[in-house]
């Protein structure tokens, strides 16, 4: 089977066969293409979407080469190190929220930096993403597993107290990355179907509850802007109404590359950030999504299978939580700027213009590479 | 406690996979249902998308057709269009009004007016996206400010427009009238499509009346314009197609005269060619600059005019209904003659007054110790009131009323003079419905001599003298003259309505025309001082108005009438006496006698057409000429 060899390819054979060049630099030249296939179509089309700023591209080239050597160090460090710093590291994560919700730095009324002086400045949200499922998964691994009802429990809490903290920012878009992360680690370890069913009657129960107590105006506003955008259409309607008619006047083949009238004659916000998509939909047409999303689906399918062959239970936990982080961002941002889910603010991976989402992004295939590069010969 | 490789079961591993194909299941769903949603968006509902997608960046504009330019009879230009720098607004996509407007007001002079008209214009209804002048003739250094700070001022624009300019709007003011912003009123009549890039519309005159002929019609532009709406480029464009221009009858030099004659006064002057009608000359004094209404005039401004005592706005000479005095005697001597009223040869004794019955009121001459015997030619020519309210009182108000009427009086003779008022014909039917009472012959006494209830413009009055200039024939008083573009006049000017007056006795025309002659030529005739040295001969009449009505026996004197309550003086006449080339009446508002005010400027009038531009010998032919001249 083709893709069977494809997914094999590259990978350390325990068996003896002789270690191949990539196993040695700790790189899985199948992920490595597909990523760097996305980041250079990636920044063609930002060259379109932030109006032939060259600039702009540059900036982005620079921000994805540091992002590529930080992916290359975390692929050089064992699991091991990444098992052992987790409960550190997660302490640290919660100290730096707490830091950020008394004494952050930001902007539009969210607090989202940390700006200690001597360090530049950082947002430990992000760091979350990685530590919290990193922190889940060595709290389970420690267990049998299928966890019991107990670690589940314990196992919620460490991911909900994080959340809890970056909703308070107020960050949207990344607590419930942070959240989905450590909770897919939870799933993952073999949470019963049981209980995952009783959770999900929980959350259907308390969702109205939420609407009345815990959501604020202007996250209630992108709901009802979702549901119907014509009711506001040059303000809260706007966005979506103009990234739907780009995507949608895109048609099959697309515009062609810079031609899209929608993001260069300025009807198109965020065309180079959040909306990016839009502009590669409304440029190269449904073919051009398409290959898009295969490429995507192509880099989950190979994620998920370093996950599924990892050999312990904490690599697999971790490798297939930020495999599924990666595939919330793509699904959230395409959902939400084709009109099918709430406005948030979450980039479309590894092309919208931006920089710390993207070394995050690519810490973490680091940490897929380094999982499935540094395999120990087992006591047969 | 296990670590890793210690437990690490195979059962923990087949768990995971487990887990990870369901994942893998709800990846395939999920993107597969992005896929399905882009197959939506892009496929099924293409068509509609691309519409929204096309109609953002396509916007189809008008452009406005530039405007007719009016010409006078021989070619001056009377009506243009100039380019005017505006910098406009279009708050629809004003991102702040209050900010924007500070703004504005630190790069260029905005004064409070500006800000005012602005705000009144801001609460006026006008179309989604119609941009609202801020400020007009912007200087090119505030242009160029403007451009540099352009970006920082979404919705703001500078544009440049044709605007009406008058170049001689004072002289032209009560004749061209002028244009000024399309009001709610306007808004709701016009043919929205053809006006859709249009902001001016006639608001008087000429202007006015011939808005469809001077407007042209629409073009279109199919722009592509980004989300701020900046114009891109032009995709496609359909040019509109200009207003024609106009010719008037309208000499100006004469109407210059005009003005100089009556300057320092308030009055009006008319002057009609008799074998056109074309209208040569038509004076209100003072008059206005209309220049400052096109643009939107500030209050200030217009109440200094509206307020003024003068009263420069209004029209006199269309709008001004004068009671026609003695100027009405040649009209009322054709219908006593063509009545059988009197004759020719009908010989009264004037002892100064009329009396209805023997003990009746005296109603009295001008001249106190009367005129003696006095005839029709001598009752014209020395104005003699007695004769008169005689062959009134013969006459009855029906038969004055209806001779009256074919004069022209108590209606809007003109075929293109916008506003013309019908002055007072009055008549049994008007005086029962009117003022409840009936017709009393000392009603038809005072009529006989042009008092009472009637009513005349100085057009109207120039307009029945013509007719007697003209031995009967017709000629409705018309600005046009010519259209200078693919319509033909007969299209645009209203068909000519009026019969000629014919008479029982045609030679009766050469009779009170020979009268009228008298007036001017006569040992006693009353203007003869304002006909003194002339090498033609006229023909006239002298009036006066009362504005100030004089009890039974009472003396009148000017002096000691304050001057806003003296009399009006009135005149009308034409001349050549056989060959008439102008026509003229003279109204000068407490200007006291006819004879002495209004006389001599409608000889400077006839001096000024027949000597100074010499229509005196051949006019028709001259005038013909000069028509492609000075332009």
């Amino acid at each position: 089977m083709a893709l069977k060899d494809l997914m094999d390819s590259g990978s350390a054979n325990p068996l003896g066969r002789p270690r191949s060049i990539w196993t040695t630099l700790h790189l899985d030249p199948v992920l490595l293409i597909l990523l760097l296939l996305l980041i250079c179509s990636g920044l063609f089309v930002l060259y379109s979407g932030a109006d032939r700023n060259i600039e702009v591209v540059k900036a982005q080239g620079i921000r994805m080469t540091i992002a590529f050597v930080v992916m290359l160090v975390f692929a050089q460090l064992d699991p091991a190190v990444f098992r052992r710093w987790a409960p550190w590291l997660y302490v640290v994560g919660l100290i730096a929220l707490a830091a950020v919700l008394v004494a952050g730095v930001g902007a539009k009324g969210a607090q989202r930096w940390l700006a200690i002086p001597g360090l530049p400045r950082f947002q430990p949200s992000e760091l979350m993403k990685l530590v919290v499922p990193m922190m889940a998964a060595w709290y389970l691994s420690r267990h049998y597993l299928p966890p019991r009802f107990s670690h589940v429990v314990v196992g919620l809490g460490i991911v909900l107290l994080p959340m809890g903290m970056i909703i308070e920012q107020p960050d949207l878009g990344t607590s419930l990355l942070v959240g989905l992360a450590g909770i897919f680690v939870v799933f993952f370890a073999g949470m019963s179907w049981k209980l995952i069913s009783a959770v999900f009657a929980l959350v259907s129960v308390s969702a109205p509850l939420m609407w009345f107590f815990v959501m604020r105006d202007y996250q209630k506003q992108r709901v009802l802007t979702l549901l119907d955008p014509q009711s506001d259409p040059l303000g809260a309607g706007w966005n979506i109404i103009q990234s739907k008619t780009a995507i949608g006047s895109g048609g099959l083949e697309g515009k062609g590359w810079l031609l899209g009238t929608q993001s260069h004659l300025e009807f198109l916000p965020e065309s180079h950030t959040d909306f990016i998509v839009a502009v590669l939909a409304e440029e190269f047409g449904f073919i051009g999504m398409a290959l898009l999303l295969t490429t995507y689906f192509l880099i989950i399918l190979r994620c998920l299978y370093i996950a599924a062959t990892a050999q312990d239970s904490f690599s697999r936990l971790v490798a297939g939580a930020l495999t599924m982080t990666f595939f919330i961002y793509v699904f959230v941002n395409v959902g939400m700027v084709s009109g099918l889910l709430p406005v948030v603010g979450v980039p479309l991976p590894l092309i919208s213009y931006g920089g710390t989402s993207s070394v995050t992004l690519m810490a973490a295939f680091g940490v897929l590479m380094s999982i499935h590069t540094h395999r120990r010969m087992l006591a047969a | 406690m296990p670590w890793g490789e210690f437990k690490d079961t195979a059962a923990e591993r087949r768990l995971f996979q487990r887990r990870a194909l369901v994942m893998l299941t709800v990846v395939v769903l999920a993107l597969g249902g992005l896929m399905a949603r882009m197959y939506q968006l892009q496929i099924v509902e293409n068509d509609t998308y691309t519409t929204l997608s096309d109609k953002n960046r396509v916007q189809v504009q008008s452009v406005p057709p530039p405007r007719g330019l009016i010409y006078d009879r021989n070619g001056e230009l009377l009506a243009e269009n100039r380019p005017v720098f505006s910098v406009t607004v279009v708050p629809e996509r004003v991102e702040g009004m209050d900010e924007t407007l500070s703004e504005l007001e630190g790069i260029i002079n905005v004064s409070d007016q500006d800000l005012e008209r602005f705000e009144r214009r801001l609460h006026e209804p006008r179309r989604p996206y119609q941009e609202i002048p801020l400020r007009y003739d912007l200087t090119e250094e505030e242009i160029a400010k403007l451009a540099v700070h352009r970006h920082e001022l979404p919705g703001v624009e500078v544009k440049a427009e044709l605007v009406r300019y008058y170049p001689h709007s004072v002289l032209t003011s009560h004749v061209l009238g002028y244009v000024g912003r399309i009001n709610r009123e306007e808004l709701q009549n016009i043919d929205a499509v053809n006006y859709a890039g249009t902001n001016y519309i006639g608001k008087s005159g000429i202007e006015k009346f011939y808005e469809k002929t001077l407007h042209g019609k629409v073009g279109y532009q199919h722009v592509e314009t980004n989300a701020r709406g900046r114009i891109l480029r032009v995709l496609e464009r359909e040019n509109p197609v200009p207003g024609e221009d106009l010719q008037l009858q309208l000499d100006l030099r004469l109407q210059k005269k005009a003005y100089e004659l009556l300057d320092g006064r308030r009055g009006a002057v008319v002057a009609i060619e008799p074998k056109t009608g074309g209208i040569l000359a038509l004076a209100s004094v003072p008059g206005f600059d209309t220049n400052k209404f096109v643009t939107g005039i500030s209050v200030d401004d217009y109440r200094e005019l509206r307020e003024s005592k003068d009263k420069p706005l209004f029209n006199r000479a269309l709008r001004g209904q004068y009671p026609p005095g003695s100027t009405l005697k040649p009209m009322l001597a054709v219908a006593a003659l063509d009545s059988g009223a009197t004759t020719r040869t009908k010989k009264i004794w004037d002892p100064g007054y009329f009396q209805l019955n023997d003990t009746g009121r005296r109603y009295r001459d001008w001249k106190r110790w009367g005129h003696g015997w006095v005839d029709l030619k001598k009752a014209i020519a020395q104005s003699c009131d007695t004769y008169f309210y005689g062959v009134a009182v013969d006459m009855g108000v029906d038969t004055m009323s209806g001779y009256l009427s074919s004069f022209g009086f108590g209606e809007d003779a003109t075929l293109d003079v916008s506003g013309a008022l019908s002055g007072l014909l009055p008549s049994r039917e008007w005086k029962r419905a009117a003022r409840k009472e009936p017709w009393y012959p000392g009603d038809s006494v005072n009529l006989g001599i042009g008092q009472g209830f009637m009513l005349a413009t100085p057009l109207q009055l120039a307009t029945a003298t013509a007719l007697i200039a003209n031995r009967g024939q017709w000629v409705e008083p018309r600005l046009l003259k010519d259209v200078l573009g693919d319509d033909p006049v007969n299209k645009v000017l209203p068909p000519e309505t009026h019969e000629p007056l014919k008479l029982k006795n045609p030679s009766d025309w050469e009779y009170v025309v020979d009268s009228m002659a008298e007036v001017m030529e006569g040992a006693h005739g009353t203007a003869r001082r304002a006909a003194q040295g002339a090498p033609y001969r006229m023909a006239g009449k002298t009036g006066t108005a009362q504005v100030y009505s004089l009890e039974e026996d009472e003396e009148y004197d000017a002096n000691e009438i304050r001057e806003r309550l003296r009399d009006h003086a009135l005149f009308v006449g034409f001349a050549p006496v056989d060959d008439p080339k102008i026509v003229v009446s003279v109204i000068v508002e407490n200007g006291g006698s006819g004879s002495g005010t209004a006389a001599p400027v409608a000889r400077a009038m006839f001096d000024t057409w027949l000597l100074d531009l010499k229509h005196g010998e051949d006019s028709g032919k001259v005038s013909m000429a000069n028509t492609t001249g000075a332009n």
